[in-house]
């Protein structure tokens, strides 16, 4: 997908050794859904603010979201920007067991892998205003 | 030309709420109910059930709601579109009448064909259609002899044609979800089939009522404690308009809730490239919406473009691939974990020591690890009860059927604190894989049928 969108520059990337950060877990910063195609998860991310946008766009490469995902995403993971409904998509292959009607997988269409992805601790500056 | 219709849609699967089309006729007004009905594994048990007897092969549910709503349907004259058809809509249309019959009523009834290829499939063959799979490139001549069912997705066109005659409930058979909602704008408004940006308009509303309720409420993750009376959850409702934007709504009164997170979740549901969102009828852009929440369970949707549709229909087949079977059993405090994998382990050499040769067995604990794996694990590393989950799967149906022998075995041959072993032996059910291709549209638009009958 297309380069980082503008707003990026507002979320503190290249201040963090000046500005001081937290950890937060993304539950806190976003929402999330998810299902299946073929034996790919789809799971769709949405800041819970459009001013949180570009933090969640920074923090979730397609390399950290592979990373967070270690045996339970065992193939590549594409990532897609939706900068107009504050969120980004994320196709996880290889994940559902070989899809719906063959895996054995209790969660056989991926339902559950929204939450999952939402456990993932990001950083963010400290002054951020997290519930 | 209207100036505005209400599309509600009724059904989000083969198996959604009952009431759910019941509430969209009573509740307010509506001039469309859509009802989806056909998930991909859904052609495969329709075709089984025709198989058995030809006068099947469709949802028989969306009869009886037809019964129930007939008199709404008729007296407000409310137009019906459903892919319920499945692989027989002659027949369910034939049901229709019946019920048509039975309460009285003139009524036009249509009915969309064309999409089922099965008894096609050599013939196709024969011409070059070589249905190779989306995903890993074999040709579909390697699946022939076990396939199920074979169906094209259509898109709104013949629907529409439909609507043109006068049909005032429309059955089909595998119709995409999203033509269902396109097809009454086009009809309404005029829309030109290379109107590109109104079609995606049109597809995106489909999209986002596709799925039920899941646009009003629920399955919505953002804030799901505060969703009003989702007992009494009102379905998806869209407000179209000429130009192309729309309105998702809900009837007033109904639980749940449209706001701009329910909408957005939704959006997001099952899409991949969201650039290119490819339907028969268009490719949609899912980067060009653009939501307002006006609040009071209103949610504006505008700025949608779309571009060409592309020269295939996909296709989509089901074949048999082999059995599987699955069995519980729950473990108690203390070391729940440890008894149930130490369960598992005893039951891995006992299928090993038997000879049973599988192509997955695959253990979760439901309870520590079946939906998060590893991320769950560790959140939660000593769960006071967890249920072992087995499931085998392979081509040899006694081998399925034969570890479903060895389960009842663990409750007093194995780790102490066990229960839930109820229902008696797991039995073994056949595969039904699935097997994405294309086809070129000059190879279908011949066959499609659109017919409509008066009662």
């Amino acid at each position: 997908m297309g380069s980082p969108v503008s707003a990026a520059d507002h979320s503190g990337a290249g201040q963090q050794q000046s500005e001081p950060m937290k950890r937060v877990q993304l539950l806190k910063l976003a929402h999330a859904r998810s299902g299946d195609k073929g034996d790919a998860g789809n799971v769709g991310v949405i800041a819970r603010r459009a001013e949180w946008y570009p933090i969640i766009a920074e923090a979730l490469t397609a390399e950290r979201v592979k990373e967070h995902f270690t045996g339970i995403c065992h193939g590549p993971v594409e990532r897609f920007e939706l900068p107009n409904l504050w969120a980004l998509n994320f196709l996880l292959h290889n994940t559902l067991g070989g899809g719906g009607t063959v895996s054995l997988k209790l969660d056989a269409q991926g339902k559950t892998l929204s939450s999952a992805m939402l456990r993932m601790e990001i950083e963010v500056p400290d002054d951020l205003d997290v519930m | 030309m209207k100036q505005m219709i209400r599309i509600a849609a009724g059904q989000g699967f083969w198996g959604d709420l009952l009431t759910a089309p019941i509430d969209q006729v009573t509740k307010g007004p509506i001039d469309y109910l859509v009802m989806d009905y056909l998930a991909e594994v859904t052609m495969s048990i329709m075709q089984k059930q025709k198989l058995k007897d030809p006068k099947l092969g469709y949802a028989k549910d969306l009869v009886a709601t037809i019964d129930a709503i007939m008199p709404q349907l008729v007296g407000k004259g409310i137009r019906l579109i459903t892919n319920g058809g499945g692989v027989n809509p002659e027949s369910c249309r034939d049901a229709i009448v019946e019920v048509a019959r039975r309460h009285g009523v003139s009524v036009k009834i249509g009915i969309v064909t064309g999409d089922n290829i099965l008894d096609d499939l050599d013939a196709l063959s024969a011409q070059g259609a070589e249905l190779r799979n989306m995903e890993n490139g074999e040709p579909g001549s390697s699946i022939r002899d076990r396939v199920l069912s074979a169906n094209v997705y259509l898109g709104a066109a013949p629907i529409v044609e439909a609507l043109r005659q006068g049909a005032q409930i429309i059955v089909t058979g595998r119709t995409t979800d999203t033509g269902l909602c396109l097809a009454p704008m086009i009809h309404e408004f005029g829309w030109s089939m290379d109107d590109w940006d109104r079609l995606a308009a049109g597809t995106i509303a489909g999209h986002i009522i596709e799925c039920g309720a899941q646009s009003s409420g629920g399955n919505y993750m953002e804030d799901w404690r505060s969703v009003p009376d989702m007992a009494n959850i009102g379905f998806p409702i869209i407000e179209a308009t000429p130009g192309g934007e729309f309105v998702v709504t809900k009837h007033a009164g109904t639980g749940g809730r449209v706001s701009r997170g329910t909408v957005a979740e939704q959006c997001l549901y099952e899409i991949g490239n969201p650039n290119e969102y490819i339907t028969p009828d268009v490719i949609a852009d899912f980067t060009t919406i653009h939501l307002e929440d006006e609040g009071n369970d209103r949610v504006r949707v505008h700025g949608i473009t779309g571009r060409p549709n592309t020269p295939f229909y996909k296709v989509s087949m089901s074949y048999a691939d082999g059995y599987s079977a699955f069995a519980t059993l729950t473990y108690a405090w203390p070391d729940a974990i440890d008894k149930a994998r130490a369960a598992d382990a005893i039951l891995r050499a006992r299928l090993q020591k038997l000879g049973l040769h599988f192509e997955e067995v695959l253990t979760e604990f439901v309870g520590y690890n079946a939906c998060h794996g590893p991320l769950s694990e560790a959140a939660n590393p000593d769960p006071q009860e967890v249920m072992m989950r087995v499931g085998v799967r392979g081509p040899d149906f006694k081998a399925v059927e034969r570890f479903g022998k060895e389960i009842a075995p663990l409750i007093l041959t194995g780790p102490p604190n066990v229960t839930g072993f109820a229902g008696g032996r797991p039995r073994p059910s056949e595969v039904v894989a699935y097997w994405p291709a294309l086809i070129e549209k000059s190879r279908i638009d011949s066959r499609i049928r659109v017919e409509v009958t008066e009662v």
